[in-house]
């Protein structure tokens, strides 16, 4: 044979379905490695001994009651804009405007709030806030996915720049309902009379939230794994050209996942109005639109491994903004380590779907 | 009357970042990679810049030439870092192109605020901010015939160098995209990866240089954003959303840098539009002026999606990862 072909170092070539255990301990080794890294980076700026730096990550999540109850709410709103764009995932339709579609819900709970709370009672109001949240994320999502849809417009970047359009949206009617005069900002809506705040279930502020995520979760699974849209969101995703062949509307199923998919978004912002805040600004939704695309990818779009991806992300967060407090370091370093615990995780997925086949030592192959 | 005169610098100054940020972008898209890195890439150049040129006046005897050779040099190699970072994970590991640009912009945002914030506390300033006069001043110097030729010379001459620079390397671009076989070739890339594969052209090769090459262009955008525009001033998240914006510029100009250079000054100008509105107006109507940029785009993308002309579309596989053995 010919003798001069040079045999390459490696080959890479694509695994089969891995059973899942394996798949997770591969993601858990990344993890693992991602968390060594971090805690020597985190020494070497610092100079703490590495265990004191995971203490300190442990305590910022678990270091008192109150500490777990806003682990807990941040988790359930991550979880919420994460579950919400997983439909629209699924169907490969990258919804990257979670950030503007839960805005755009919080404004309208925010301007029911404002504007029926002197006119209607209580309970009113809240259903007002309720159907019109939804409504508004829904319609926020409903754009980009009509033009999708009809004309193929790309909805990676429709979305995107959807975004800025609700924040600038947001910003002017922070100034137009500013209260008090001239501060620029809403401040607590009627924090006099109430109206329009969620209910607390007995003293815990943010049970509410918690309860009515879990239940969007487990719905989420029911609806994606076993129901007939489920299965045709399924089918879209892995190949329009089938779902088109067996006489699914592709641009009908693209249209209704996205109107789900804002709705959901916009129940996050009405949470987040209603039951956290009491309040609305343009950073109210704190980048979540953007991280849950990472929390949803992690969890392989599966509603139910997503409470552990966003109890990663969110703990992750928490304790490096522990870190950041008792070390005297600026906030952001939680960004670095986040950032650098998702590079690994990235990169575990090349070994979870790909193998590399060396080439065989000594042997004189071809 | 609106004033024109003072309008179009402040415009162009302001267009400038996004001009290098967009130009890089398009050259990464060409090849198929949608790098939503793109901001933070933008805050890693800037303070790369930041830190290269604080020790260097830090250590007494400032001469303008290595003032500004060597926060050049710091931006361009962090921005190359972390295109290698990205090129590493998308096109060697395959990953998800979106999953990793946006956890690449959340740790570059954090890297920059988080050295900026760090750099502020060694400077011991009472201000939140680092103020590196000494760089910007060579940065900003423009040609002394300047001031001398009128309208004329305020309209085009009173930039600093990275202007005109920033310029030439959108056009630059733009001529070896669409006139050179490099450029066939990236696009090929960009297009359809097997054809390209099948033709004997490195995709990988074709990938890395493009993306890397994309981010170094991107990452001058941040650096003259501290030293130019800002005059030398860092302050953590001063930069903004212009990342962002240079992406929507990018479909703006439909991937044409050489659009881009009148294209970014139109953004530019609508960006600060709202400092110009006449004064008595409702100051809740600036917030709405902020976000014509964004409405400009996303009509943009709609018409040339109606369209359906051809040449106007994004390159086909942008987003997707290339593995030759999946047909």
């Amino acid at each position: 044979m010919n003798n001069k072909t040079r045999t390459p170092l490696f080959h890479v070539s694509k695994r089969g379905l891995l059973p899942w255990y394996k798949a997770w301990a591969i993601r858990a080794a990344a993890l693992l490695l991602a968390l060594v890294a971090c805690g020597v980076i985190t020494s070497l700026v610092t100079g703490q001994n590495p265990i004191q730096v995971y203490a300190a990550i442990i305590n910022g999540s678990f270091g008192s009651p109150r500490k777990i109850w806003v682990l807990l709410q941040n988790i359930a709103m991550l979880l919420c804009v994460s579950l919400a764009v997983t439909p629209a995932f699924r169907m490969r339709c990258w919804n990257l405007g979670a950030e503007g579609q839960a805005l755009i819900g919080g404004l309208a709970a925010a301007a029911c709030m404002i504007l029926l709370g002197k006119t209607l009672p209580n309970w009113a109001v809240i259903a007002c806030m309720c159907v019109a949240s939804l409504a508004a994320g829904a319609l926020w999502a409903a754009i980009p996915a009509v033009f999708k849809a009809r004309w193929n417009t790309n909805e990676t970047l429709f979305t995107l720049m959807m975004n800025y359009v609700a924040t600038q949206l947001v910003a002017y009617y922070c100034v137009v309902w500013e209260s008090p005069k001239g501060s620029g900002t809403i401040g607590v809506i009627n924090p006099s009379t109430e109206i329009g705040w969620f209910p607390q279930i007995g003293s815990y502020k943010y049970l509410l939230n918690i309860l009515i995520v879990a239940i969007v979760c487990v719905a989420m699974y029911i609806y994606l794994n076993y129901s007939k849209h489920g299965y045709e969101i399924a089918v879209v995703g892995e190949s329009e050209r089938t779902a088109r062949y067996v006489g699914i509307k592709v641009d009908r199923v693209i249209i209704r996942t996205m109107l789900l998919s804002g709705a959901v978004c916009g129940l996050a912002g009405l949470l987040l109005v209603g039951s956290t805040n009491h309040t609305l600004t343009t950073t109210i939704v704190d980048g979540r639109g953007f991280t849950a695309v990472m929390v949803s990818w992690l969890a392989k779009f599966n509603p139910i491994w997503m409470i552990l991806t966003s109890f990663l992300i969110v703990f992750l967060g928490r304790g490096s903004g522990e870190i950041a407090t008792k070390f005297g370091l600026n906030r952001s370093f939680g960004d670095i380590l986040t950032g650098l615990i998702l590079f690994f995780i990235i990169g575990s997925e090349f070994f979870i779907n790909y193998q590399i086949h060396f080439r065989k030592s000594g042997g004189k192959e071809g | 009357m609106f004033d024109f005169i003072s309008f179009i610098p402040r415009a162009v100054v302001q267009g400038i970042p996004l001009l290098l940020g967009s130009t890089g972008e398009t050259l990464t898209e060409k090849s198929g990679n949608l790098n939503l890195g793109i901001p933070g890439i933008m805050y890693v150049g800037a303070i790369s810049g930041v830190i290269g040129s604080f020790f260097y006046e830090q250590s007494g005897n400032f001469r303008p030439l290595p003032g500004i050779l060597i926060p050049l040099g710091c931006c361009l190699l962090g921005s190359l870092l972390m295109g290698l970072l990205y090129c590493f994970l998308t096109v060697t590991l395959r990953a998800n192109q979106n999953v990793t640009g946006l956890a690449l912009t959340t740790f570059g945002v954090g890297f920059g605020n988080f050295f900026g914030g760090s750099l502020i506390k060694l400077s011991g300033s009472s201000l939140p901010s680092i103020i590196l006069s000494a760089t910007s001043n060579a940065f900003r110097t423009s040609l002394p015939a300047a001031e001398k030729a009128g309208v004329f010379g305020r309209l085009v001459l009173s930039y600093g160098f990275l202007a005109y620079v920033a310029v030439i390397i959108a056009l630059t671009v733009a001529w070896v995209l669409n006139r050179t076989r490099v450029g066939l070739h990236l696009r090929a890339v960009g297009e359809n990866p097997n054809t390209a594969d099948a033709a004997g052209i490195n995709v990988s090769k074709y990938k890395y240089i493009a993306t890397c090459t994309g981010s170094m262009i991107a990452g001058l955008g941040g650096l003259y954003y501290v030293m130019d525009y800002a005059s030398g001033v860092w302050a953590n998240d001063a930069f903004g959303d212009r990342g962002w914006l240079a992406i929507a510029l990018v479909i703006f100009t439909v991937w044409r840098p050489n659009v881009g250079v009148l294209a970014s000054f139109l953004f530019g100008g609508l960006y600060i539009l709202h400092m110009y509105i006449p004064s008595g107006m409702n100051l809740a109507v600036k917030e709405l002026y902020k976000m014509l940029p964004y409405v400009v785009t996303i009509i943009v993308l709609v018409l040339s999606s109606l369209r359906n002309k051809r040449e106007n579309q994004p390159p086909a596989s942008l987003g997707l990862a290339y593995f030759r053995e999946e047909r």
